[in-house]
């Protein structure tokens, strides 16, 4: 049974070519199959030339698969997708089903799809019709806020861009201010400018506000505020103090273990019960601070972790010094805690921004609300994949950019121990 | 430092004014809601209780797994809400658990396009909310599938449809001896496998205690079949005519879109998640346990079950757990496509007839939480067993 000999760097010179072209043969006929739709070896019974492909990219693998060949290309290329049998085929599997997904993809994304016009009756193509976005895309951003007033959100958002990106070029001394200025002063003078009321600038209802700029307004506020609430909270649960830690432990373990749709509910239906009656809160302010509160829980969890990671000695240290419990952890225990927990509170903010579009239940529409707003409009019906994939592409990008940018810090500040 | 100016050297008492400080707050914010919520409650004539738990609740359900109808109470209507929670968890758990190991141990394969697509795979559902993902599987996927009448077909015995998957019936006699049977076979594995440990431990002796446990819980529920008069039977979905254009299957299990959108973007999502955890955990057993175990002469599949997946378990099974308590929390999205879990049936459905605010939203955050806690005791009480035992 020696017909043929195992390949080895003997024959490396015959089965190497061999086995190349036939790799590649396999994959020239699913990639022509799945780009123009013919078919190579149709001339054969078609539940061979069904098959052929995977026979024949998986013998021209075992005949490449020559250990120690001398050739270094060779050797990574088997080291990496065809060290056995088993990964031989799973390379050709992944292989297929990526070509074979690419032209789909690809006409309902661009070939396919429609760019141009104003209507749906302009979109005639089998892919996605992106006019659709196109003419939602004000609202996708701002939500029913007056198309004459966006400018306020747009200025909100430039003066931040603006200020954190020249931050990063002063000295460390003016930094701080800059820092200062974005925590104390900058949210209370964009929500007033985007709100309205006041200084000439026309009143704007929170129920007008919307759209993806609202996903920012809400995240933005959410992690202004949990961030503190949490750090005291997990200071709690590690005090001495018994009533506090109890305190502290209950309220963290209440808002964790249950969903953040409840609290919503909660804020939404039963919080109006609680206050006089006649007392109004708007309906934002409610769901923020429902939303504060359950991240809170979450980030204190996450603190609570870099405190106990803290070795003893730490905190003898800043006691010796002659510290009080404040001083001692505000200047010595919570920077290296928060340190070393950046991936924690990273995972937590990110969470937060994904959970920003629950606000429908009370029925505030961030970008995905008015999403499902604008499929339901008579005029636009049908258009549900296009108005998701967007929406989740821009919670992608968000979401990754944000990862990464958490990635690199944890990076930037480890230090060596 | 405010405490500076008492100079009170005591520390007992030093210690009591910030808590007592607390406690009164805490009490004067719940004593003050509390009154609130009475004199509301005054105003609109309702009174605080759970009498309404047993009454009709007069609105229908589109799905239970319990008998059902607008003649039940709203206790009963809970229970619905809140076993079609738990299925939809069931579901995801299992899903998740299968394609979070498969992604996470692919991620660390020495393929690198199976590696590359995993990780692309887990960055790109992770990094998607939740609720966009079951808007995308249930608005945009499950509506492009086709009506009743050219159903998707998997050889006539199960249809996908728009209006939801069509799957055969189970109809059993004698269910209970089959269940016995199955419960007996389990029981038979546990001492088999003890009877091995014991084996192995005190002569050495490696017993095939796979293929075997594999046979018995074939073997046993079979002889039910053939010798004690088990026997099951299916009911297919059969296409019928209801009006000219309009079609429907009889017969059969029919799942909603809603379980369908619901379980798989549950199931998808949280994979990503406990790929990572996987990944984090086969990483975490060092490379010198795999040598040693190597060098004593064991095989890579004695290795990976003797020697690396044990360790591995014990740093996956913890924040493993935690997405498991995660994914059931999240399957309360389900009101956003009106699947009737817990929070649509009751915390909605409900609500909105009684206008029992405070009665419901606590039942329904207490229910949530109990689930919680039960996990969370049981986690602890595993890790401790699990810990390693350093003498």
């Amino acid at each position: 049974m020696n017909l043929i000999a195992k390949p080895s760097k003997d024959n490396i010179k015959t089965y190497v070519p061999v086995g190349l072209s036939l790799v590649s043969l396999s994959i020239l006929d699913v990639f022509v199959y799945a780009f123009f739709n013919f078919n190579l070896m149709g001339f054969l019974p078609s539940q061979l030339s069904y098959f052929l492909p995977l026979i024949l990219g998986f013998i021209g693998f075992y005949l490449i698969r020559i250990e120690f060949s001398g050739v270094r290309s060779l050797d990574v290329l088997n080291k990496n997708i065809n060290s056995n049998n088993f990964n031989a085929l799973l390379t050709l599997f992944t292989i297929f089903i990526i070509i074979k997904s690419i032209p789909p993809m690809l006409d309902w994304f661009i070939l396919e799809a429609n760019f141009v016009g104003n209507s749906k009756d302009d979109c005639t193509g089998d892919g996605a019709c992106w006019v659709f976005i196109k003419v939602w895309f004000n609202r996708f951003m701002y939500g029913l806020y007056p198309d004459a007033e966006q400018w306020r959100i747009n200025t909100a958002f430039l003066i931040l861009f603006a200020v954190v990106g020249v931050s990063f070029f002063v000295s460390e001394k003016l930094k701080k201010y800059f820092i200062l200025f974005l925590v104390f002063v900058f949210p209370f003078l964009g929500i007033k400018l985007i709100s309205g009321g006041s200084f000439g600038l026309e009143y704007v209802e929170s129920a007008a506000w919307g759209g993806l700029s609202l996903t920012f307004i809400i995240s933005a506020f959410a992690i202004l505020f949990c961030f503190p609430i949490g750090v005291i909270l997990a200071l709690g649960r590690r005090s001495s103090l018994p009533a506090i830690k109890y305190i502290s432990i209950g309220f963290i373990e209440l808002w964790r273990g249950v969903p953040l749709i409840t609290v919503l509910f909660m804020s939404a239906v039963m919080f109006p019960m609680f206050l006089p009656d006649g007392t109004f809160i708007d309906k934002l302010i409610r769901v923020l601070i429902a939303i504060t509160l359950f991240e809170a829980a979450y980030m204190a969890e996450v603190v609570r972790g870099g405190l106990q990671a803290l070795p003893k000695g730490q905190y003898e240290a800043a006691k010796s010094l002659g510290m009080g419990y404040w001083r001692m952890n505000a200047l010595i225990i919570l920077p290296q805690a928060l340190k070393l927990v950046i991936p924690g509170i990273a995972n937590t903010l990110l969470a937060l921004v994904k959970d920003t579009p629950l606000i429908f239940v009370v029925g505030l529409m961030e970008l995905a609300g008015m999403i499902g707003l604008a499929k339901t409009n008579p005029k636009w019906l049908g258009m549900a994949m296009e108005g998701y994939v967007f929406a989740g592409l821009v919670f992608w990008v968000i979401c990754y950019a944000m990862s990464r940018y958490s990635q690199n810090l944890e990076k930037k500040l480890s230090t060596e121990r | 430092m405010i405490f500076k100016k008492f100079n009170i050297e005591n520390k007992k008492a030093r210690d009591l004014i910030p808590q007592a400080i607390t406690v009164l707050a805490l009490l004067s914010v719940i004593i003050y809601f509390a009154t609130n919520a009475q004199i509301n409650m005054g105003n609109r004539g309702i009174s605080f209780g759970f009498g309404f738990l047993n009454q009709e609740a007069s609105f229908d359900i589109t799905f239970s797994m319990i008998e059902y109808d607008g003649s039940h109470s709203y206790g009963r209507a809970f229970l619905v809400g809140l076993l079609n929670t738990i299925l939809v968890s069931v579901i995801g758990i299992f899903f998740a658990t299968i394609m979070g190991v498969v992604v996470g141990i692919s991620r660390l394969s020495d393929n690198y396009l199976i590696a590359k697509v995993a990780e692309w795979y887990v960055e790109i559902f992770r990094n998607i909310p939740l609720i966009l993902q079951i808007f995308f599987w249930y608005f945009a996927a499950l509506r492009a599938l086709p009506l009743p009448e050219n159903g998707i077909s998997f050889y006539d015995i199960s249809f996908l449809t728009i209006k939801g998957w069509y799957v055969p019936k189970f109809i059993w006699t004698n269910f209970n001896i089959f269940l016995l049977s199955v419960i007996a076979a389990f029981i038979a594995i546990y001492f088999i496998n003890s009877y091995a440990t014991k084996q192995r431990e005190q002569f050495g002796k490696q017993l095939p205690t796979t293929t075997i446990s594999l046979a018995t819980l074939i073997i046993l529920p079979l002889i039910t079949f053939l010798l004690l008069g088990v026997s099951l039977t299916f009911e297919y979905p059969v296409l019928k005519q209801l009006s000219p254009t309009v079609f429907t299957y009889a017969g059969g299990v029919s799942i909603i879109p809603e379980l369908i959108a619901l379980a798989l973007a549950l199931s998808m999502y949280t994979a990503t998640f406990i790929a990572e955890n996987v990944r984090a955990g086969i990483l975490g057993v060092g490379k010198g346990q795999k040598e040693a175990a190597a060098s004593i002469g064991l095989n890579k599949n004695q290795i990976l079950k003797l020697v690396v997946m044990p360790q591995a378990l014990r740093i996956i099974i913890p924040p493993t757990t935690n997405q498991y308590l995660n994914l059931t929390k999240n399957s309360s999205l389900a009101a956003a496509i009106a699947y009737p879990d817990i929070v649509l049936v009751f915390a909605g459905t409900a609500l909105m007839q009684t206008g029992r605010a405070i009665e419901i939203i606590s039942i329904t955050m207490l229910t949530y939480l109990t689930l919680s806690i039960s996990i969370s005791i049981f986690m602890n009480w595993y890790n401790k067993k699990m810990a390693i035992k350093e003498k």
